[in-house]
């Protein structure tokens, strides 16, 4: 019986909390038209649903790597088995990614060895059995642990997996795809004949071939990799063992966070303050101006630097706050959201101002003015929607560059949590590791194949956001 | 437009002054000295002479902000506040952590940090701007489509990895250049020659694209079609006329990096084990050295508002349209 108590880290919430603002946002954007329309524009548009298609994937793993528990402790032998929720936590907090992944948590080797190797990268002595020494390659404890004849079998069992895996992905494309197309057929009241073809040709509205194209790529990527995951480490381990792919799934997540949550902090501030400096002008524009212009004058990584030095210093001297590890590193994360947002707010408010004064002098406003309607409602009925497009585009394009960021920042050694695994601290690590001889390459290649697609895609999905959003685009 | 910048001139200090009460709220309110000689001295050395004596050894022994038991002026000068913070305005920095004087520090890493960032940024401006001008003279032909994804592309790898490909092929396969390090004279160069190309090589990619919208914009105005009615060929068009009117948006987002261009560049300093004030700041960061930290903020600042000034100056040079009142 292996009982369990669902956890719910800070950044766990807010990470939900924004998705379910997304979705009811969603919802009342339904009855705007202007909304609807460039939505649909994005929906048009290829690149537009291929990049969709690629952040969806990255969030469904993401979302799984937020389903935090703690596990509760089997009793040592012997001792009398206490009701379920009697049991001892564990201290260690998994998400459900980490249980769906377990065999490749769990498979620790001893050191490095490369991607798909049976043996470790690095030659050890070993005592055979009669006492005598010899050098050489040991077999790795799990990866490839089922082949008799290593040197033999290791490439026909490869080539194996990734036709089974290849197959299964197969497989599973054809069942999305035939869903897809049976919803299409439903939505548009057409026969599933009829709706294959008008998708197959990209006519009709939504782009649904470009999604199937993209789950039929990564499907023959994810099918195999998935396949030799259950025997090899696919792209090797680290220096203690580690899977590099747990790893780099692992990382996603923090990405996510820290370019969702970052906009928690920066939108209110900079919507607020922007509409009020443009819309009320004197001394709230003076003042919300000259604390703009102080915050921008600090170098966005010193200022940081300093702030999350500071945080650090608090975290540090208030050890009794955080019951697990998993939750200090959880806090520092969220702090770190926390910080990159008041740094990175400055931007969007000052363009929100800039349009906020056009948009005061236009006579809609005038008349709801002269009308005797308050300030507060001409904000939130008047100025605040036609804003909107911008605000949006704006929290599209900053994402990647937040991604971007925390790499650096966890380089210098002020991003996340050491034991948070994240794409930073993956590349810092690997950094050492390039200067061995030979050299330690894989968990450096997977950490920049994985950071350059979920980068690729927001840049992407950004352009062509901003390309249906924005009025002045024709 | 004198007046103007005299306006803009006493603005200055007051920015100033709200950035070192933001750093004096962030390095001394948020913490008190106490958290920070705890922290520095780690948990097995904590005892209250321990931590006085710390803070006494780095002149944190004072109130923060009014000094009761002073005498006369002394009560607001003998603070933390008046020692730490104002102290900078005469370019005072004090003291690092390990003794040596900021400011001396700060003067001879200089050199290396501007040998760095300037060539990065002249060769960088002349590199984006002849390749967006590319992409604009062959606009909407497939040079032009795969110049843009490959912007993309280049803008979507991150700043780390340009810096570790490049040092790993130019470096540790072929055999070009040292990996890291840095050397006196016209020996240096060897030690400049990656860092500078993987600079100019990692800014191509959001430069160029921005710079080829602002290019795109401007080569469909009338004045441009006017020029090749009259019979000027494309070429001319592009250098006499788009790049002259384009240059002048491009010159808000440039010359306010010119004055910052003192503080060198934090990563790939560190990464190449050039002595300049990105590594210096680093490794600041690195030691918790907090005195460091909050001399390069403002230094960082004040170069920044110098930046701002220069970038309105600019506009009046190059647009005589524009006048500052």
């Amino acid at each position: 019986m292996m009982g369990f108590q669902p956890v719910l880290l800070w950044t766990d919430l807010l990470l939900f909390g924004l998705l379910g603002c997304i979705v009811l946002a969603g919802w009342a954007a339904r009855r705007s038209e202007p909304m609807l329309a460039a939505w649909r524009r994005v929906g048009e548009s290829g690149v537009g649903m291929v990049s969709l298609s690629l952040l969806m994937l990255f969030l469904l793993v993401g979302v799984l790597d937020s389903l935090h528990y703690r596990e509760r402790l089997t009793p040592a032998a012997g001792a009398p088995m206490a009701a379920d929720d009697r049991r001892q936590l564990s201290t260690e907090v998994r998400s459900a990614l980490d249980a769906i992944a377990a065999p490749l948590r769990t498979r620790l080797e001893k050191t490095y060895s490369a991607p798909l190797a049976y043996s470790l990268f690095a030659k050890q002595t070993i005592e055979g059995a009669d006492g005598t020494q010899r050098r050489e390659f040991p077999r790795l404890k799990f990866g490839g642990a089922s082949l008799q004849y290593p040197a033999d079998d290791h490439v026909g069992d490869i080539l194996g997996r990734i036709g089974i895996g290849l197959a299964v992905a197969a497989g599973l494309w054809l069942v999305c795809a035939g869903a897809l197309v049976k919803g299409v057929a439903i939505s548009r009241k057409v026969p599933v004949g009829a709706a294959w073809r008008a998708i197959w040709r990209g006519k009709g509205g939504l782009e649904w071939r470009a999604v199937l194209l993209t789950l039929g790529v990564v499907g023959l990527l994810v099918g195999p990799v998935a396949a030799l995951a259950t025997e090899y480490h696919v792209f090797g381990t680290d220096k203690v063992g580690q899977d590099v792919l747990f790893l780099t799934l692992k990382s996603i997540r923090t990405a996510l966070v820290i370019g969702t949550l970052t906009t928690l902090v920066t939108l209110p501030l900079a919507v607020a303050l922007g509409i009020m400096a443009g819309y009320l002008g004197g001394w709230v524009d003076d003042v919300i101006q000259y604390v703009y212009t102080v915050l921008n004058s600090i170098p966005g990584v010193l200022l940081i630097a300093a702030a999350v030095l500071m945080m650090q210093v608090v975290i540090d001297t208030h050890p009794q706050w955080f019951e697990t590890a998993a939750e200090r590193a959880d806090a520092r994360l969220l702090a770190l959201c926390f910080i990159l947002g008041m740094t990175s707010w400055t931007g969007l408010c000052r363009l929100l101002r800039g349009e906020t004064l056009k948009l005061r002098e236009l006579e809609y406003v005038q008349a709801a003015r002269a009308f005797g309607v308050s300030t507060a409602r001409i904000l939130a009925r008047h100025v605040l929607p036609n804003l909107m497009h911008l605000v949006l585009i704006a929290l599209v394009m900053d994402f990647s560059g937040l991604v971007l960021a925390e790499a650096v920042l966890s380089y210098v050694g002020i991003g996340v949590d050491p034991g948070t695994v994240s794409f930073g601290t993956m590349i810092n690590a690997a950094r050492m590791e390039l200067a061995r001889e030979p050299m330690v390459w894989w968990s450096l290649v997977a950490a920049f194949i994985f950071m350059f697609v979920l980068v690729l895609a927001a840049n992407l999905f950004a352009d062509v956001v901003r390309d249906a959003f924005d009025p002045r685009a024709s | 437009m004198f007046a103007y910048i005299i306006r803009r001139l006493l603005y200055a200090p007051l920015i100033l002054i709200g950035v070192n009460l933001l750093t004096f709220a962030l390095f001394f309110v948020v913490n008190t000295p106490e958290d920070m000689a705890r922290m520095q001295l780690g948990a097995k050395r904590v005892t209250p002479e321990a931590i006085e004596r710390w803070k006494v050894e780095r002149g944190y022994d004072k109130p923060l902000l009014f000094n009761a038991a002073a005498e006369g002026t002394d009560k607001l000068t003998g603070t933390i506040f008046f020692e730490k913070s104002l102290r900078m305005f005469v370019f005072d920095f004090g003291r690092a952590d390990d003794g040596r004087d900021i400011a001396t520090e700060i003067n001879s890493r200089m050199g290396p940090s501007l040998a760095i960032a300037v060539p990065t940024f002249i060769l960088g401006l002349l590199v984006t701007i002849s390749f967006a001008l590319l992409l604009v003279f062959f606009r909407s032909s497939y040079l032009d489509f795969w110049g843009v994804v490959m912007c993309v592309a280049m803008m979507s790898i991150s700043g780390l990895f340009y810096i570790i490909g490049g040092q790993w092929l130019v470096s540790k396969v072929w055999h070009l250049v040292p990996i890291s390090g840095y050397g006196e004279g016209l020996d240096a160069s060897r030690f400049l020659f990656l860092p500078v190309v993987i600079g100019v090589i990692a800014g191509i990619g959001g430069s160029a694209r921005w710079y080829r919208t602002i290019f795109l914009e401007e080569a469909g105005k009338d004045y441009v079609r006017t020029a090749r009615a009259k019979g000027l060929s494309e070429l001319q068009a592009l250098f006499r006329h788009v790049l002259k009117n384009g240059m002048i948006p491009i010159l808000t987002g440039v010359v306010v990096v010119i004055p910052t261009l003192f503080m060198g560049s934090l990563i790939s300093e560190s990464f190449f084990g050039i002595p300049g004030l990105g590594s210096y700041t680093i490794d600041a960061i690195n030691a918790q050295d907090f005195p460091v930290v909050r001399a390069m903020v403002f230094i960082g600042s004040l170069l920044y508002i110098v930046g701002l000034i220069l970038t309105d100056l600019s506009y009046t040079l190059v647009d005589p349209r524009v006048r500052l009142e």
